[in-house]
């Protein structure tokens, strides 16, 4: 069930001189991380009728474990072209990498957001994540109505995130495209609550009504989850 | 700028206005008859919108893509997310009538203002894409072009065989949602395979559709899940109307010229 995460600091571009060639890239023990597809902490159905079993088991075997495979391929093919200083290459590799990367990301942590209605789903956050809400947004459902509008409005595939600057304590409401992590609409944005809007994470069910399918994944929202997470970013 | 219609059926838009006598601009008619005024006040508390785009039907039937897309993917494609545009792009120009009259393809390229796209570009492109897709395909489609066009696609890519896998590479590379064309380049003169985001279209860079292939997810969820590979060699293989590419490019003889020998499209 763990997520096998592994620091990232261990591709570290330190690898690379301050005159920009590589040197002895064996010589610093480096080993290339090789992400995997973590388990779910729930069955495929478990979050019915919310979202529908087929929904969980393609999103989860099919579609994370493509961005697991693709990213480990695009790390590897990186890691070569490291090696013998090829920066075209390195260079062509980063949209790929940030896709995929950014869909193993994503998906990692939109698992753990979830959880049945039996267990925690759907259960409003309590202190300190919730007053932080009511502080900012007046209501835990002013929240809601925010992030489902900026929803219905994002065009194409994306996310919608609720964000913790942790520089400045404070919650936002984001939006990125296609697989795009929450770190790239800022450095100190943690995720705390991440909403799948592509259409591979409702259509089967809700067909093209997103709004509908947007509305009701709060009720299988682990705020447990998002609150753990505030906390520890925000003592 | 002239206006360039790219179909070879009538324009998509029906453009359907109610009354020739008020014209398309805010009225300023001082001297109005008394039936007149009666009309126009009543109108004008109905209603504002003089013209509006309608949802066109693909050139076939719903169910006759099967099995290769079921009449319920055309169901909800065309009659959710096609007709949600329309009606989207609707609504936004009641409030813009600066865009009335336009034809598709100029709102298209209006909206897409050189890259800073307006609100309405979205839904205006998108509508556009639709008519263009559901146009793009037959049934019994696939197959090979012939004659011109294929003598054209030999010429710029080598041969089909290549063409066809550059088309089906960039289909399965696409991130995010989009679409793959075949487009005559106008500034090169040539057939390239192109793909872009969301509801970008090849219009809005001036160059001239040949064909085009839906990759947003909800084009072939239903029918094929996650196994985009799958989709896209259907669509090449028992979809695709080269037909209607070689009405096109016919049609885009007229405005590039394809350099000698002069080919003959058809």
């Amino acid at each position: 069930m763990a997520l096998r995460s592994v620091s990232r600091k261990a591709i570290g571009l330190k690898l690379v001189h301050k005159h920009g060639f590589v040197r002895g890239l064996s010589s610093t023990g480096f080993s290339l991380p090789e992400f995997s597809l973590p388990d779910l902490p729930y069955d495929y159905g478990a979050l019915e009728p919310v979202i529908m079993a087929e929904i969980m088991k393609l999103h989860h075997q099919h579609h994370h474990q493509s961005y697991v495979t693709n990213y480990n391929q695009a790390l590897l093919q990186l890691e070569h072209a490291l090696s013998v200083a090829d920066s075209p290459t390195i260079v062509r590799l980063q949209s790929s990498i940030k896709f995929n990367g950014g869909g193993h990301i994503n998906h990692s942590i939109f698992w753990k957001n979830l959880s049945p209605i039996k267990e925690l789903g759907g259960e409003p956050p309590k202190p300190s994540l919730g007053s932080a809400i009511d502080t900012q947004y007046g209501s835990l459902d002013a929240l809601i109505q925010k992030v489902n509008a900026r929803g219905a409005a994002l065009q194409g595939s994306g996310w919608i995130w609720l964000a913790l600057d942790k520089e400045q304590k404070k919650l936002s409401v984001e939006t990125t495209a296609n697989q795009d992590p929450l770190v790239t609409k800022g450095s100190a944005l943690v995720p705390l609550i991440g909403i799948d809007v592509w259409e591979h994470a409702y259509y089967l069910q809700y067909h093209n009504v997103k709004a509908n399918y947007v509305k009701n994944i709060w009720k299988v929202i682990n705020w447990k989850y998002a609150s753990e997470v505030y906390e520890k970013n925000c003592p | 700028m002239g206006s360039f219609c790219y179909h070879t059926f009538p324009a998509s838009s029906h453009l359907l206005v109610s009354d020739f006598s008020q014209g398309f601009k805010s009225p300023k008619l001082p001297y109005l008859s008394k039936q007149q005024e009666r009309w126009f006040s009543r109108s004008q508390g109905a209603s504002k919108v003089f013209a509006y785009y309608g949802l066109r039907a693909p050139p076939y039937k719903l169910d006759a893509l099967e099995p290769y897309m079921s009449r319920r993917t055309l169901e909800k494609h065309w009659g959710g997310h096609h007709w949600n545009y329309v009606e989207g792009l609707n609504k936004q120009l009641e409030k813009n009538e600066v865009l009335y009259g336009c034809t598709m393809d100029e709102l298209v390229k209006v909206t897409y203002n050189n890259g800073n796209p307006l609100p309405e570009f979205n839904n205006a492109a998108q509508v556009w894409n639709h008519d263009f897709f559901w146009d793009s395909m037959q049934p019994g489609g696939g197959d090979m072009p012939k004659l011109g066009v294929l003598q054209q696609i030999e010429k710029d890519f080598g041969s089909f065989t290549n063409f066809r896998e550059k088309f089906v590479e960039s289909a399965l590379t696409l991130f995010g949602s989009g679409w793959v064309w075949l487009v005559l380049k106008r500034e090169e003169r040539r057939l390239a395979v192109i793909k872009t985001s969301n509801a970008v279209c090849p219009l809005v860079w001036d160059d001239i559709p040949i064909i085009s292939l839906d990759m947003w997810e909800h084009a072939y969820y239903l029918d094929y899940k996650n196994d985009r590979g799958k989709y896209v060699n259907v669509f090449m293989n028992h979809l695709v109307s080269w037909n209607v590419a070689t009405g096109r490019m016919a049609r885009a003889e007229a405005f590039v010229n394809l350099g000698e020998p002069k080919i003959p499209i058809a």
